[in-house]
């Protein structure tokens, strides 16, 4: 029987690789990006270096780890066990993701339906209403009885933010198409279609940069803006964050795609990015809805 | 057995442990090393957690203030509480399963072996940054382990320190779960069908689902304290339309899933050893099963029991109060089936079977606490007293933790292929059964006359039970150092174990040699039902 380290892998059995050094660097550019940035919170610039240098660690890390498994799987050292160990771990990872923001719509819609309210004097905050804010109104947008951050205006939802709806969702369409034309073994199609969803959620993403702008310039919208302006920039920050690295996981994926990693039978790699990029088109949807329209 | 000897001879080729330090214990992917790496961190951290606690009794020995200022004293209890919870209870725990589930399932590892390394090696660094806060200035973290803000925001250097570890320790935890859920799943060996699975691989199934649903809502909870105390955010303060009390609801819906993180696996545990040593098949194995995703999908609905008194609706207070009390009916199940399975067994009394049956009976009397303290007009009097300490002790130390070593004493012959001295290990149980009772028994009398949590100083009325108090914490404090030279002797000295290493055991992980090879069913074991303890099988 083959040893799972030698040269060649027994596709009959499951691949189990035998050491790995890429998690202890991991680990430690975790230590220093968080550590780090804990120092530097707390005013000791250096922490600032520390952190930055734990971040490139962590990509370093993360190009030769995903390097090793790509290498394996060209290799053939993966049978169809292994692969649906990849899927599982993507799919629950993705749940992970969904509780992660699941406790960020939970404070805007306990803020938003119980706690102003509450402070505007409705059930049992009628003596919170009268003794500690008098006179303080419950209406949506708030930034809170003591005005916390100064006035400030909200973004319309139908204009820039619904352009960005569409981009993303036109950016699910461009990307099934690609996946059609990976299955087809089309591959100048599957690159120009996935090109396509990359640009747009490229556009998205300068977009928001530009509504970002526009509230701290022009509207006087901050994160400081009380509970409003903390759960529109976590929300959509969070959001932007994640469609940042599903778009560099989407150019990562082009170029496998471009180098012919991938075949209509196997290319897993393809699908959990998709997976992911769907994720966020979904997070999307609940965020327009909820932080922008009510 | 056939079939055991077929695969000493496979095991034979496979068995090569990497030769240098590194390679064996830093580069690992061997779900075996791994789980001893969590064990033995969890044993480092169950000390230094239990030396914080040692400070806490002895300050608490006598009324006044003699050891400790009283800032240095909250520090103790806080850092006590996160050093025990995520460094010793739930590593243990992960590390039981990495040792066992491939094991009992007949997987050659678990799914993703070079994530199960990161899972563990992230955990040093986070307890080392949390550690880290007690010399930094202002100290460690003292607003408690729940993290209240306003209180906790209050902090010096370790606001930001234990936020950042947690999200480690949250990291480790999500992909730790991942992968023992993607294992379950996926590396069953052909035959061992979801319902023949061992209840330890069972539960484990349902806590890793737990922890990945609720492990990043405690993530965002912390990120949330940390944009507020650095980046100008009102989430917690009320003056800019927040809420300090939606921090309690954020916490605790990640906080009343996490302590059935903590015990699920130890239901797990005792549902094996049992068995085991009452010589009977589990009594209503698929009762078991049911009951244990039961109190599981409870557990998300029942999480503002914690804060009865922050001044919730009315409606809010009974609604939780009545689905609190309805988890006592999964757990009764489970109780009685442990019972049941005794009930005219072939009865021996080892060491690990010592350790489960005072865990049925103690974890029960936590259990009726909890009932108790369910009470919404009940809870007005025990609410943050002595009362709820004895509590969620009783359920966390006479509960997971006597389960966590129950389970030590009963697969350390597979481990290791030595046997304990049965003498030793009964003396460590009584010993800890009578410092144990004498630690945490008397602060239910404490709570009930008012005595608060978290004070280094109080009434003289409650003197005398402080002292008892006291002094079990002191009988305790040696106990782990007693069952390290216990098993430091068995490794040495110890007699060989046999494949089966107890009579009546059965499962998976008895049809491989002791000590289990290094590669363990490097390709799937044929299962015959014959051989496993569990499941909708004729016994």
């Amino acid at each position: 029987m083959a040893h799972a380290h030698a040269h060649t892998h027994d596709p009959a059995t499951y691949y189990v690789p035998h050491g790995t050094r890429w998690p202890i660097l991991g680990s430690f550019a975790l230590f220093f990006l968080v550590g780090g940035a804990a120092f530097w919170l707390n005013g000791v610039t250096v922490g600032k270096y520390v952190s930055l240098l734990g971040l490139a660690m962590l990509v370093a890390m993360l190009f030769g780890w995903f390097g090793a498994v790509i290498r394996e799987s060209v290799s053939g050292y993966y049978n169809r066990q292994v692969d649906v160990s990849f899927r599982m771990g993507m799919i629950w990872f993705i749940f992970s993701e969904v509780m992660f923001f699941a406790a960020f719509f939970g404070a805007l819609f306990y803020t938003h339906w119980f706690t102003l309210p509450w402070l505007g004097g409705a059930g049992d905050g009628a003596s919170t209403n009268a003794l500690l804010w008098p006179g303080f109104e419950a209406a949506w947008p708030t930034n809170g009885p003591a005005n916390v951050g100064g006035a400030f205006e909200t973004i319309p939802p139908w204009g820039l933010p619904l352009f960005n709806t569409l981009l993303l969702l036109a950016s699910g369409v461009t990307l099934t198409i690609a996946h059609h034309a990976l299955i087809a073994n089309q591959r100048s199609k599957l690159l120009f279609w996935l090109g396509a969803t990359i640009v747009l959620g490229v556009v998205f993403l300068f977009v928001q940069g530009y509504e970002y702008h526009h509230a701290y310039a022009e509207l006087g919208l901050t994160l400081g803006s009380g509970i409003y302006g903390s759960t529109f920039f976590m929300l959509t920050g969070f959001h932007g964050m994640h469609v940042t690295l599903g778009a560099i996981m989407l150019i990562v994926i082009w170029f496998r795609c471009a180098k012919g990693h991938f075949t209509p039978e196997q290319h897993f790699g393809f699908e959990a990015v998709a997976w992911y990029w769907h994720f966020v088109d979904v997070v999307w949807l609940g965020l327009f809805l909820f932080v922008y329209v009510v | 057995m056939a079939h055991a000897t077929t695969h000493t001879h496979d095991d034979a080729h496979h068995d090569e442990k990497p030769q240098g330090f590194l390679d064996r214990w830093v580069f690992t992917t061997n779900h075996k090393d791994i789980g001893t790496l969590y064990l033995v961190f969890s044993f480092i951290m169950f000390i230094i957690g239990g030396a914080m606690s040692g400070v806490i009794r002895l300050e608490l020995f006598q009324p006044g203030l003699q050891w400790v200022a009283p800032e240095f004293f909250n520090q103790m209890t806080t850092m006590h509480a996160l050093v025990m919870i995520f460094g010793g209870v739930m590593p243990a725990f992960v590390g039981l399963a990495n040792w066992m589930i491939p094991l009992q399932i007949g997987a050659p590892d678990m799914a993703l072996p070079r994530m199960n390394n990161w899972s563990f090696w992230i955990l040093p660094f986070a307890f080392f940054l949390l550690l880290l806060t007690l010399v930094l200035p202002g100290g460690g973290p003292a607003g408690g382990w729940t993290l209240y803000p306003p209180l906790s925001l209050q902090g010096g250097y370790n606001v930001a320190f234990v936020i950042f570890a947690i999200h480690l320790m949250g990291i480790s935890s999500i992909m730790g779960a991942i992968n023992i859920i993607a294992t379950i799943l996926n590396m069953r060996a052909p035959g061992m069908d979801l319902l023949k699975m061992p209840l330890f691989t069972w539960t484990w199934l349902i806590t890793a689902f737990l922890l990945i649903a609720v492990m990043p809502v405690l993530a965002g909870a912390v990120t949330m304290l940390l944009t507020d105390k650095f980046f100008g955010t009102s989430f917690f303060n009320a003056a800019g339309g927040g809420d300090p009390v939606m921090f309690q609801h954020i916490f605790w819906f990640f906080g009343h899933p996490e302590v059935y993180i903590m015990i699920l696996p130890a239901f797990g545990i005792v549902s094996e050893i049992i068995p085991t040593f009452s010589r009977k098949p589990l009594f209503g194995y698929q009762a078991m099963v049911y009951a244990t995703a039961s109190i599981a999908f409870l557990s998300f609905i029942v999480w503002a029991h914690h804060m009865f008194t922050v001044g919730m609706p009315l409606g809010g207070q009974l609604y939780f109060m009545y689905a609190t009390m309805l988890i006592a009916v999964p757990t009764g199940v489970k109780v009685f089936n442990w019972v049941a399975t005794m009930w005219r067994g072939s009865m021996t009394f080892e060491t690990p079977m010592l350790w489960s049956i005072a865990f049925v009976i103690l974890f029960t009397i936590g259990g009726f606490s909890g009932l108790m303290l369910a009470i919404v007009p009940a809870d007005y009097q025990y609410h943050d007293t002595y009362f709820v300490v004895a509590h969620f002790h009783y359920v966390l130390v006479t509960g997971s933790l006597f389960s966590i070593i129950a389970a030590v004493y009963y697969w350390w012959p597979k481990w290791t292929g030595r046997m304990y001295s049965e003498f030793w290990g009964k003396f460590h149980f009584w010993w800890t059964m009578v410092f144990v009772n004498l630690l945490f028994f008397p602060q239910h009398f404490l709570g009930l006359a008012g005595m608060p949590r978290r004070i280094p100083d109080y009434n003289v009325a409650f003197a005398d039970f402080n002292m008892i108090s006291s002094i079990g914490a002191f009988g305790m404090l040696i106990t782990p150092f007693m069952m390290f030279v216990i098993l430091w002797h068995s490794k040495k000295h110890g007699v060989k174990a046999e494949q089966v290493s107890w009579e009546g055991a059965k499962g998976l992980e008895w049809t491989v040699p002791s000590p289990a090879p290094h590669h363990t069913f490097t390709t799937p074991p044929k299962i015959d039902d014959r051989m496993l303890a569990h499941g909708d099988v004729a016994h």
